[in-house]
Parts: structure tokens; C-alpha cells; sequence
């Protein structure tokens, strides 16, 4: 489970607060807190609020030392880094500011460098976000994914353009990625995750079954 | 009036997540670093993320390293608690609190297996115990570590990531979970509750 305040790094201020300890007291699985983390102070803040890991984009492109800085203080396995990522002719590149499409902008970095360059530092686990496919639901952007797995010695996670169960199975098959993100179509009720689950077990796809109760 | 049970405030920074799952139970449990509350609490939870050093550091800065030794009842250690718990730590090399047999290794990182290790692991039972009443063998729990303990006699249960380590372990009245049984959804709740059950 992942929350995303993703308009905190384009206006500036950080997650909000109060939302995390809500859904925390609920939650009995990982949860994640994004949007906005600039400092040991705002991480040490949400995770005191219930967040098991918190994940950080622009700020971590603003200032690479805040990778360290955070897995120095609460480990690699509490740091996520956020990638927001976009093929450009025969590259990958990152962006910036994200949350809002009149802010967003280049980074000027290559995809695989800083993937590599914040592992070094200490990110514990990568969230891809392939930029030419979220939000249109033809499925992940495999090719990238598999790229950036080919670098990663942590965790990845896919995430933008999940529109169909075989989406889900093509990405863990072919991009080898540890985990695949969704929202809209889990929102909407279109693809319910028990049938998901139950459809990947199928396909040999080990995970935690869906549906299990104490 | 002691709390029912004492969180030990071993510095890490997402205690939260543990206290949500003790109030969802309906568990009492008081976050603390002061000894005599430890000692008098009717059982001790020693949570941990973070560094081995760090919370060493922490524990021996307020005196808490032969407190916890000595504690007679039950003591459950999660995560970097559990290695905490044991005699020492790859990772800087530091001494633990040796209560459990053994050193706490490193996982070994490969390209289709990286470390850390985070997400959810199926769990063998190996040994009966109460801990593990009520809940099915091959259950699966939520982990984020990098360093586990082998797999020995003090071994309840295992899980593999790459090769084989202990997941769950118990010598005498220390008990210790490499997963987040607060985060483990309902057999890490089953689990919580079993150690707060009386005569576990």
C-alpha cells in the first residue's frame, strides 16, 4: 500500500500528516508515504505517524546526499526511491516535479545512472514509473522495466499503465520486477485484486494468496 | 500499575505501526526505555529498524543491555530486535545482546534475488509451540531485512530468500520474529495475540 501526495514537491510543502496516521491505524500490511520528504525531520515525522518506509522523487534529485542521509538514519529498508522516467529516443531519462504537468521537467539525468547512483547511496528499493505509459492502460512499459532490472540489485517495483490482468503477468515474466503498482484500475473496481491474485497464481506467479482471513 | 506489556524504545522509527496492531487486538503497551517498567511489565516487545549499532548504542546508553538479559518473562524480538537478541551482527561487526545462539548474517544479494529482502515470504513451521497456535503452516508474512539468523535448534520456523534462515526463533522465554507480524496482516496478528495470551 502506497500513499502519494504527488502535488507536495510541485507546491512546495511536504505529505500531510494527519492522513498517514489514519490510514495506519487501519492498515495490517506495509505501508509506504510519499510527497514532499525533504529532510530526516519530515521522514522521522511520517514514520513516528505509522509509515513503514517512506519514498522520495524530486527531493532526492534536488539533493542525492538525502538518500544517505535517510538510510544512515533508518536503514535502506525504510528508503524508497520514486523514479519518474520517460524513453527519449534511444534513452531513458528522469523527470522532475511530476505531480503537476506545468511543472514537471527534465532532471537532466539518464534513467539507469541514477538508479545505479541511489543504490550506491542507499535506496532500499525502486518504484519505476514509466511515464510513457501511466495513466493509458496498455500495459507496463516492459522493455524499460527490464532495462532498469538488469541494474537494480534491490527491489523493484513497476508501476504507470496496468489496464488488464495479462499486464500484470507480462511485466512479472518479462521484466522480472519484484512488484507491480497500480491505482486507477484497483480504484475503479475494474480489475478486483483477489481475481488478479488468483490469476497470477495460475500463471506460476508466486505471492502471497488474496482472500485470506484470521 | 505496570503496563501490560513494554515496548523497548530501541530507537527505530516505525514503533507507530506495532502500537497500531497492539490497540487493534486491544493489547495495552507502553513505549519506554526506563528499566523498571521493563522489568515489571508482563511481557517485553523489543521492535527494531534501523542499524544494529545504532540501537545497540541506544540500549547501552540507558542501561538497558543486562535489563534485558536478565528479564524472565516473556520477550519477543522483531526484526533488527531479533538480531539484536542474538550474540552478534555482521553488520559492523557489533556484539548483540547474546541471549539467542548465533550471529546474524548478511543475505547473500544476487541479480533475480536482491537484498534487502522486502515483501512477503511463505514460512515453514519446523517446531510446535505456542506462538504458533492457530496459525496454518506455510503462512505468509511481510519482511524487510538484510541480515537474518541461521537456521538452528532454537528454529520454530523458516523462510528462504536465497538460502534458508530462521524466521522464527525461541530460546527459553525470548521469542524473536525476523518478519512484521504488525504488518503481516491476520497470521501476524494471530501471532501478536498468542504472545500476549497468558502462558505463552
Amino acid at each position: 500500500m502506497v500513499f502519494y501526495d504527488i502535488t507536495a514537491s510541485p507546491d512546495g510543502r511536504s505529505v500531510d500528516r494527519s492522513w498517514v496516521s489514519t490510514v495506519a491505524r487501519i492498515l495490517d500490511i506495509p505501508f509506504c508515504v510519499a510527497g514532499g520528504i525533504r529532510s530526516l525531520a519530515d521522514a522521522e515525522e511520517v514514520l513516528n505517524k505509522g509509515a513503514d518506509k517512506i519514498s522520495v522523487n524530486t527531493p532526492a534529485l534536488e539533493r542525492p546526499a538525502l538518500i544517505d542521509e535517510l538510510a544512515g538514519r533508518f536503514g535502506t529498508q525504510c528508503v524508497v526511491l520514486g523514479v519518474d522516467s520517460r524513453q527519449e529516443d534511444d534513452d531513458y531519462l528522469v523527470y522532475q516535479y511530476t505531480g503537476d504537468p506545468d511543472k514537471t521537467a527534465p532532471a537532466k539525468r539518464g534513467t539507469l545512472e541514477w538508479v545505479r547512483e541511489a543504490q550506491d547511496r542507499g535506496a532500499g528499493e525502486i518504484v519505476l514509473n514509466c511515464m510513457n505509459q501511466d495513466g493509458v492502460r496498455k500495459g507496463y512499459d516492459v522493455a524499460q522495466l527490464a532495462a532498469v532490472r538488469r541494474v537494480s540489485t534491490v527491489p523493484l517495483v513497476a508501476s504507470g499503465g496496468a489496464g488488464a490482468i495479462g499486464h500484470f503477468s507480462a511485466v512479472f515474466r518479462q521484466a522480472r520486477v519484484d512488484a507491480a503498482l497500480a491505482a486507477s484500475v484497483f480504484h475503479s473496481g475494474e480489475i478486483a485484486i483477489p481475481a488478479l491474485k488468483e490469476a497470477l497464481l495460475r500463471d506460476g506467479i508466486e505471492m502471497r494468496p488474496g482472500g485470506e482471513s484470521a | 500499575m505496570s503496563a501490560r506489556i513494554a515496548i523497548v524504545d530501541s530507537g527505530g522509527a516505525n514503533i507507530a505501526s506495532l502500537e497500531f496492531a497492539l490497540a487493534r487486538l486491544g493489547v495495552a503497551a507502553e513505549l519506554t526505555v526506563d528499566a523498571e517498567t521493563i522489568r515489571r511489565a508482563e511481557r517485553v516487545l523489543l521492535p527494531g529498524v534501523g542499524a544494529a549499532r545504532d540501537s545497540m548504542a541506544r540500549l547501552r546508553e540507558h542501561g538497558l543491555v543486562d535489563v534485558i538479559r536478565g528479564l524472565e518473562q516473556p520477550v519477543l524480538g522483531i526484526c533488527l530486535g531479533m538480531q539484536l537478541l542474538a550474540e552478534a551482527s555482521e553488520e559492523d561487526d557489533v556484539d548483540c545482546l547474546g541471549v539467542l545462539p548465533g550471529l546474524a548474517r548478511r543475505l547473500e544479494a544476487r541479480n533475480d534475488l536482491p537484498v534487502p529482502n522486502m515483501g512477503w515470504c511463505m514460512t515453514r513451521h519446523v517446531s510446535r509451540d505456542p506462538l504458533l497456535d492457530g496459525i496454518a503452516d506455510e503462512s505468509w508474512y511481510y519482511y524487510l531485512h538484510s541480515y537474518a539468523l541461521p537456521v538452528g535448534d532454537y528454529t520454530l520456523a523458516t523462510a528462504t530468500h536465497g538460502a534458508e534462515f530462521s524466521a522464527i526463533v525461541r530460546s527459553g522465554n525470548f521469542v524473536a520474529a525476523q518478519f512484521h507480524p504488525e504488518r503481516s496482516s491476520a497470521a501476524g496478528a494471530t501471532l501478536l495475540r498468542n504472545f500476549a495470551a497468558p502462558g505463552v
